[in-house]
């Protein structure tokens, strides 16, 4: 007796590509789920408690990024302003305004507003503005066109991944560093054709077996 | 060189050798059987791995309102303050991360630390953050706000005006603060009737009376090891002297031999029970304490003095006239130092042979002592005991210290303060004393508190607080205000108007002092001594009796039990013996075969109608017929991790004889109590690991550590540690990054163990881990004795992640956690750990630690607060090791990239390295053939520890060098 039908090859072949599709279609759909915007943060606004817009301050008034986080020259953190800076010009300007009334009860108060964080790297990893920013890489290369934002939000994944697509080949990313904060910067002729690793000390990856700056213990510590 | 002699790590490898038999094997007494492990594990993996895939949840950003000026978030911030320990105090510099103290280093300007700082300092910050200190105020058993108390008081201080401070007694610690004093003085002015005692349990009173009895005044020598080249300890462990590292610094750096300097210090010393100085001794005389007296005079008899003749034995003899005769060719070079627990007579005759033979005023300078107000210790808290027994005293205000616990059991000083009608106690924890007190107010911890505290040298440091009171605890400087009726004064104004008296231009004196940490040019000045003949004072020894005698010792970690609910003191191993969370009593092999007793086993140790029953420990070393036990243990209100451990030997201990009892019964219990040592984890088995010459054998062959070098016959032939093997995954990179360890330099202290689990957030295990040879320190520090059983050469080899250039455990990982940098380092990636532990497995030092538990989960949130935001606080699971401190190379670099310059050689220490009290660590760039620690490596004794299995380990060891006499056979008396 034939225990196999006619058809029994092609049922095999199919619920063997079946079974494939559906595995690799699991991989695939926790792949997507994982490079999603719910996972990633990479263009959800949040929140905050005054609806702060960097767009009205940079682009409308012109205010350099420093003036706010002061230490992103000389620290690993950039420097989320106390609530005395706001206060500089909020004493004075808008002061009576509703938008701004936390930003005035934390001052009488003395309780710090308390913001909601976009950027957020694991407690593993050991990012250093100033190490960057110095070296030429500039706030947008990161952040994005934050002075287009009314509410933050995150531009890029922050993955480790991401990171290394850069500490791999950095040139890309260099600009002198009169220009870290300027949002509109595009190379021009001169710097375009520039050996900007050379310009910044940093050594070329021809003479590494292993780039510098791919280094676990660069971030990892 | 000393190949016919053996090293040892414990009794049963002296027995064994390195076999089967002696090693540690942690499944011996493991609650899992390999097999359960396997099991359990398996069934963890799939729960972790369900665990992996999280979002980065949303946090809070919080910045100040108003930040503090100079702060830079992300950048610690250094200030300069003080510790007091032991009647004296240590300039510091602490690391604060925004406003919350962190880690402690030496002051570099301050003559006691000169950079360095010691065990205890590096470990106060941890106190800083107990959860177990007390926290609030106590009054009649109910919780009590200040006010309330300083109504309560001042109750008191009127019934006392009337009588002239009549039946009101202060006890303190001894006073180093010139502004305490000053306030106390001031009461005792207004009410003379009043009394002032000081006591604490270490203190100084041979000194004085020894003093006192050579120069008919009290004075305090301040030594100066560098200028020394004989030195003569008389049973002193000046190497461990709290808060004075600047001794052990000045003693290392006269035993560093160079290309350049081909010359180093000889230390003698006289001693009953092992401690770090003993074993830096070149030439070693082990006796009973009694016996060091009579050696004494015996030195004393062949330096030229006229004092009674010693009767001592031949071998002894001889080592007091080898000794004398060098004292008495180096004439104003020569240094003889009495320990603190010797008798008066010794410190006398320490004095009279300093005198005679010129060194006082070049290698020790007599001073008038660190405390405002000198007294004889002892008799002030006895004349205190007596007066409260006999109900003479109303109102007691102990204002720091534990009597109760810590004063001699004979006066009953617990009975006694029953007495009392109110009795005031402030204190960092609710302790003994504080228990049997009526008021309890916290006090400050001195990284809290506005202060000022002498130094070794009578240097007045200002004590500065790097954080607000985290308990509203009030500084003695506030208690006694509030007893003066000024409750509200704070400390910083008390301090500050009593230097205005000081000071005629106020302002940049006080900004001036306070960024240096200390007054300058407050040194006490030598003072004109003249000497009394000797024969007005030194009067004949008799002979130690042949009974067992017990003497008392700080203990080397807890101390006189302060810091005994410190995790980091309590479970760092104890220089010589290795064991950690107890005390024992500490014998010689010999005596301990007379008892017939071993390890663990309980004895009862009795005098007169006291006893204590304590567990063995067999010391190589220690003086036959004679127990060591350390004070600090046996503590009932210490705190969690305090409580019960060790044994009370203050339970023994006598007002009239505060160190040594010369007879005690000793009777061996059925019991038998578990110690977890450390001496034989880790081990590296039976290998040339630690390398010793003497000073003469070096100058013959400078490069004896690599003549007897064995090389595998796999290597044959092949260059040792230069190449070989695989090809160097080392790129070129700005900096190489090595270090080197000179050996006789180290006095095997453990400061580098304790500055670097507080720098790189190492847990606590606990002893049952320890037992199981868990204990998560990234450096550890070895001991190894070399000779024979009774009085082997003691040496120490601190031994953290070599950073091998071709790395066994980089091969081995699954996951590449463990791979090398292009500086040489070699990273470790806790994110990718999957702890398969075969780089442990495969690591040649065992130098890597793994989290078998989630050692941080329990830690509580005050805690927390000392933990490096630098550096990853590791989870369960998860392998670690020492990085060279990677985060202060990273730091350093990035610093000097953004000032467009090069590391400088020095910019960039080790915790380790900044905290060796001996200086004994170099760290640095060996791609600079100029930096430090390239020229100490290009030594010849400079040698790779193992590497001859050809791992090319970045950190490198200059061999052990001593300075026998030719006269003497090194080590003990022949």
């Amino acid at each position: 007796m034939q225990l196999f039908g006619k058809g029994a090859n092609t049922l095999a072949f199919v619920s063997i590509a079946v079974v494939g599709l559906t595995g690799a279609g699991v991989v695939g759909l926790l792949y997507a789920f994982q490079s999603s915007p719910y996972v990633t943060q990479v263009d959800v606004y949040k929140n905050q408690p005054v609806p702060f817009s960097h767009q009205h301050h940079v682009q409308g008034l012109g205010m350099d990024c420093r003036y706010c986080h002061t230490s992103v020259e000389k620290s690993s953190q950039a420097g989320i302003p106390p609530t005395s800076t706001c206060m500089n010009c909020h004493k004075m300007i808008w002061g009576d305004q509703a938008m701004l009334k936390p930003v005035r009860d934390a001052w009488k108060n003395d309780a710090p507003l308390e913001w909601n964080g976009v950027h957020k790297l694991p407690e593993f990893v050991y990012f250093n503005h100033s190490a960057h920013v110095n070296k030429g890489v500039g706030c947008q290369s990161c952040h994005g066109r934050v002075d287009e934002m009314p509410l933050v939000a995150k531009k890029n994944t922050l993955y480790m991944g991401w990171c290394l697509e850069c500490h791999r080949n950095p040139s890309p990313n260099l600009r002198p560093v009169d220009q870290i904060t300027n949002m509109e910067w595009e190379p021009d002729e001169e710097w375009a054709h520039k050996n900007k690793l050379e310009h910044y000390g940093i050594r070329e990856k021809k003479s590494f077996e292993v780039h510098q700056l791919t280094n676990c213990a660069v971030c990892h510590r | 060189m000393s190949k016919e002699k053996k090293v040892w790590r414990s009794l049963e490898e002296y027995q064994h050798g390195a076999k089967e038999e002696a090693r540690f094997n942690p499944f011996n007494n493991d609650f899992l059987s390999r097999r359960e492990f396997m099991e359990w594990t398996s069934g963890m993996v799939a729960v972790l791995g369900a665990t992996a895939c999280t979002r980065m949840p949303t946090q809070k950003v919080i910045p100040y309102t108003k930040q503090p000026e100079r702060l830079i978030p992300g950048k610690p911030l250094f200030f300069a303050t003080s510790m007091v320990l032991g009647g004296k105090a240590i300039g510091l510099l602490v690391e604060s991360h925004m406003g919350r103290p962190t880690k402690v280093e030496g002051n570099p300007d301050h003559p006691s630390s000169v950079g360095t700082s010691d065990i205890f300092s590096q470990a106060s910050v941890l106190s800083l953050y107990d959860p177990d200190r007390s926290q609030s105020l106590v009054s009649e058993t109910n919780l009590a706000f200040w006010s309330a108390f300083v109504a309560k008081i001042s109750g008191f201080a009127k019934a006392l005006e009337a009588k002239k401070g009549q039946g009101f007694r202060v006890l303190t610690e001894s006073v180093v603060s010139p502004t305490l004093a000053a306030q106390i003085q001031d009461y005792l002015k207004r009410f003379p009737e009043a009394q002032w005692h000081q006591y604490e349990p270490v203190n100084r009173d041979a000194e004085r009376e020894g003093s006192l009895l050579s120069f008919g005044e009290d004075t305090t020598p301040v030594y100066d090891f560098a200028a020394a080249k004989v030195i003569v300890s008389l049973d002193s462990d000046f190497l461990g002297e709290p808060a004075c590292p600047r001794y052990a610094r000045d003693f290392a750096k006269g035993r560093e031999v160079t290309k350049a300097k081909q010359s180093m210090n000889r230390l003698y010393s006289a001693h009953v029970s092992p401690s770090i100085t003993s074993a830096m001794a070149d030439h070693r005389a082990v006796v009973k304490s009694r016996d060091v007296e009579l050696l004494a005079l015996a030195l004393a008899k062949a330096c030229g003095l006229s004092v009674p003749p010693a009767e001592v034995s031949p071998a002894l003899a001889k080592w007091a006239n080898a000794a004398a005769t060098d004292l008495r060719d180096n004439p104003g070079a020569g240094l003889v130092v009495a320990g603190r627990w010797q008798s008066p007579q010794v410190h006398a005759l320490a004095n009279a042979i300093n005198v005679r033979l010129k060194n006082a005023g070049s290698t020790v300078k007599y001073t008038a002592p660190v405390e405002i107000v000198p007294v004889n210790q002892a008799q002030s808290i006895e004349s205190l005991a007596k007066d409260m027994a006999a109900g003479n005293v109303d109102t007691l205000l102990i204002l720091g210290g534990n009597p109760v616990y810590n004063a001699p059991s004979d006066l009953e000083f617990g009975e006694a303060l029953k007495k009392v009608k109110h009795r005031i106690h402030s204190g960092l924890y609710l302790d003994e004393t504080a228990k049997l007190c009526n008021y309890h107010v916290p006090q400050t911890h001195y990284l809290e508190e506005w202060g000022d505290a002498k130094a070794h040298d009578g240097t007045v440091g200002l004590v500065q607080p790097l954080i607000a009171p985290l308990y509203s605890g009030k500084s003695p400087l506030e208690v006694f205000a509030a007893i003066q009726g000024d409750a509200a004064a704070s400390g910083y104004d008390i301090l500050r108007s009593y230097w205005k008296t000081k000071s005629a231009n106020f302002d940049p004196f006080w900004i001036r002092a306070l960024n240096d940490g200390f007054v300058a040019s407050t040194a006490a000045a030598e003072k004109k001594l003249v000497l009394k003949a000797e024969s007005a004072w030194a009067k004949p020894i008799p002979r130690a009796s042949a009974a067992v005698e017990v003497v008392f010792r700080p203990d080397p970690t807890v101390y006189d039990g302060r810091f005994s609910n410190n995790g980091w003191l309590q479970e760092v191993p104890k220089p010589i013996t290795k064991i950690t969370w107890d005390n024992a009593a500490f014998m010689s092999p010999a005596t301990a075969k007379r008892l017939g007793v071993a390890d663990t086993k309980v004895i009862r140790i009795a005098v007169g109608e006291k006893s204590l029953e304590a567990p063995v420990w067999i010391a190589p070393g220690h003086a036959e017929e004679s127990i060591t036990l350390s004070l600090g243990y046996g503590r009932t209100a210490a705190g969690k991790l305090g409580n019960g451990t060790g044994f009370n030997a203050y339970s023994l201990r006598d007002a009239k004889a505060l160190w040594a009892l010369p007879a005690v019964e000793v009777t061996a219990t059925a019991k038998h109590y578990p110690i977890s040592g450390t001496q034989m984890h880790h081990s590296m088995e039976e290998r040339p690991i630690i390398r010793t010459a003497t000073l003469d054998h070096h100058k013959e062959h400078p490069h004896w550590t690599h003549l007897h070098e064995p090389i595998p016959h796999a290597l044959e032939g092949k260059e040792l540690g230069t190449a070989g093997g695989s090809s160097a995954p080392v790129g070129p990179a700005d900096y190489q990054w090595g270090m080197a360890i000179n050996l006789s330099s180290c006095t095997g202290c453990n400061a580098c163990v304790v500055a670097c689990q507080s720098e790189n957030n190492i847990p606590v295990v606990g002893k049952a881990e320890v037992a199981r040879g868990r204990e998560m320190h990234w450096i550890r520090v070895d001991r190894y004795f070399e000779g024979e059983l009774e009085d082997p050469d003691t040496k120490f080899q601190p031994v953290a992640c070599v950073q091998c250039e071709t790395a066994p455990c980089e091969i081995v990982c699954p996951v590449g956690a463990t791979v090398h940098d292009n500086e040489g380092l070699n990273n470790m990636v806790y994110n990718r750990c999957v702890g398969t532990k075969y780089c442990s497995n495969n690591c040649p030092y065992k130098v890597r630690r793994f989290n078998f538990f989630e050692y941080t989960k329990t830690i509580t949130p005050s805690t927390k607060m000392v933990q490096n935001p630098d550096v990853t606080v590791r989870s369960r699971g998860v392998m670690e090791k020492c990085t060279y401190c990677v985060q202060r190379i990273s730091s350093g670099r990035i610093d000097a990239k953004n000032e467009g310059r090069k590391i400088r050689d020095g910019e960039v220490k080790t915790a380790c390295q900044s905290a060796c009290p001996s200086q004994a660590i170099f760290f640095g760039d060996i791609s600079d053939p100029n930096s430090l620690v390239s020229q100490m490596k290009s030594e010849p004794q400079n040698y790779g520890l193992l590497e001859e299995l050809n791992t090319k380990p970045r950190t490198t060891y200059l061999g052990k060098l001593t300075n026998p006499t030719a006269t003497l056979k090194a080590g003990k008396p022949a």
